[in-house]
């Protein structure tokens, strides 16, 4: 069988400046794999490349068998990738309801629509309680909720997590991590980037390391959480 | 006092006309962040389309039944070089410094009143255009509505609702507040941003057409130059209520419209201003008035300040 997702040789170039140089890894359905590093190693850039809005200047992108070079980004979305983006964006001035139906913006099925919003109401109850409150009233954690509701409208066949916990209390931060691994119970595949790689990498089938656009190591989450160099520079033992 | 009925009917037609250019400032505005300075000769390209559709009509025809069909080849109009001035002015620059579009649009602006200028069978001066005749309708002794006040009148707040409820309800109109608010993250929702903004140009067009028609129906004539200062008044309105809110626009083309309407016929009763009242100096307050509302409130009167959360 295929792998759901397959990159290969991506290499992403802002200007002249080469954020992701020549990447490799692949998403099997119904994995959870990680992409994990430091600020700038092009998690996010790879990330915006999946989803059309960068367009990569070399390499290959295959898709649910399908390459996605030059899909448009608001094509993506309805081939069965769904982006929650770095730092929510969430459209603040419209309801977490308008807010969750824009996630579903292309599906045609009212009833299937209602009942998914009220799935994103169940799996966050604090979203169903402020149904009808501007997104942008929302506190840092309650965005994120929305952002991963909003993507999760869209039925997608997977889900890109960026840095679903920065800036959240620890609190928050715990609670979305048990929705990742609820998610993934209910066999959602998920490509996830994350800062907190203790958290990512405890979770994740597979994961990578990436360091200045390349990728440095790659193995099962479980085996990086314990490799020694990954501990010293990602985990922060001495 | 006396006539102060009077002044607020016709500062308020005023404004209404204002409101209706302003809407596509506002709109554009709104989605692309890009003052489109070519809106002013939108409006006027409108009143041409709307001339031309009337010279096709067999003469004779009343206007109650041309008026709509001029509306019509005036937005057709209108709506084509507004969505042609997007697609191949500024979607080109769209990436570019913001500097770069607003000096196309300056420049896009004077390209258009040229070739009308040039290309219009007499358009090198006024053109007269079909007046709305007739007795003003008498709403009490003190005040009197000319049949044209009372078509802008009717049809301002019609648009304007119409476009409300569009905006607000419809799939639509949900695109386009979800593009204005943030276009990547719209486009992660299957949203194609594109279209949006076209559609947003094409809005405010036929906005503009309305409004020429308006405005010729009351002056009896169009010229080429028209929409110059009228695009800048409208500019203006949109500025003043909140660049970016339709109702804002229409608040400030309203309040625009009423300051000047109340300026020419109270500021010369004010002692020791007698030089400075009157219908010259209707302009200069105007823009007083956008001054003095723009150091209380710099976001306009409707505008909001959203603190987006990170």
């Amino acid at each position: 069988m295929t792998a759901l997702l397959e990159v290969e040789d991506l290499r992403v170039a802002y200007g002249k400046i080469e954020a992701v140089k020549g990447i490799s890894f692949s998403v099997e359905a119904g994995q959870v794999v990680t992409l994990i590093g430091t600020n700038g190693a092009g998690k996010t850039t790879t990330l915006r490349t999946l989803s059309g809005l960068l367009k990569p200047s070399g390499g290959r992108i295959t898709f649910d068998g399908k390459p996605l070079s030059g899909v448009p980004a608001h094509k993506i979305v309805s081939l069965g990738l769904a982006h929650s983006p770095e730092g929510r964006h969430i459209f603040p001035r419209l309801t977490i309801t308008e807010n969750l139906q824009l996630g579903a913006f292309l599906r045609t099925d009212k009833a299937g629509i209602e009942k998914d919003i009220q799935r994103a109401y169940d799996l966050f109850p604090i979203l169903g309680e402020r149904r009808k409150q501007a997104a942008g009233t929302l506190s840092g954690g309650e965005q994120q909720m929305l952002a991963m509701g909003r993507a999760l409208m869209s039925q997608p066949k997977l889900l890109m997590l960026d840095e679903p916990s920065m800036g959240l209390s620890p609190i928050m931060m715990q609670k979305i991590m048990e929705t990742i691994v609820e998610l993934k119970a209910q066999g959602t595949t998920i490509l996830l980037v994350e800062q907190n790689a203790q958290a990512a990498l405890s979770l994740a089938d597979q994961a990578h390391v990436m360091e200045v656009g390349t990728i440095k190591l790659s193995g099962p989450g479980s085996e990086l959480l314990h490799d020694e160099s990954v501990r010293k520079t990602y985990l922060g033992e001495d | 006092m006396h006539e102060l009925p009077q002044q607020l009917a016709n500062g308020l037609a005023l404004g209404a006309l204002y409101g209706l250019i302003a809407i596509g400032y506002t709109m554009v505005y709104g989605i692309v962040q890009l003052i489109n300075f070519a809106h002013g000769e939108i409006f006027m390209i409108g009143g041409f389309g709307a001339l031309t559709a009337y010279i096709a009509l067999p003469s004779g025809t009343s206007l109650l039944v041309a008026i709509p069909l001029m509306i019509v080849g005036g937005a057709i109009a209108s709506v084509a070089v507004a969505t042609a001035a997007e697609r191949f002015a500024y979607r080109p620059l769209r990436n570019a410094p913001r500097l770069a579009p607003l000096i196309t649009a300056i420049g896009l602006s004077i390209v258009l009143q040229q070739l009308v200028w040039g290309l219009y069978p007499d358009a090198k001066k006024p053109r007269s255009f079909p007046e709305i005749q007739g007795e003003s309708f008498k709403i009490f002794d003190n005040l009197y509505l000319q049949r044209a006040d009372a078509f802008v009148l009717v049809l301002a707040p019609a648009c304007m609702l119409a476009l409300g409820l569009f905006v607000a309800k419809s799939r639509s109109g949900r695109a386009m507040q979800a593009t204005a608010q943030d276009p990547d993250t719209a486009k992660l929702m299957g949203i194609n941003t594109d279209r949006i903004i076209v559609m947003a140009f094409a809005i405010g067009a036929a906005f503009a057409a309305v409004a020429a028609v308006a405005y010729g129906v009351d002056k009896g004539q169009i010229n080429f130059e028209m929409g110059f200062i009228l695009g800048l008044k409208a500019f203006t309105a949109a500025v003043l209520g909140g660049i970016g809110n339709i109702y804002g626009a229409m608040v400030g083309g309203v309040v625009l419209g009423l300051a000047e309407s109340l300026s020419i016929a109270y500021i010369e009763e004010i002692p020791g201003m007698q030089q400075l009242g009157g219908g010259a100096w209707a302009n200069v307050w105007a823009f007083v008035l956008l001054i003095v509302v723009l150091l209380v409130r710099p976001q306009g009167l409707l505008g909001e300040r959203v603190a987006d959360r990170a």
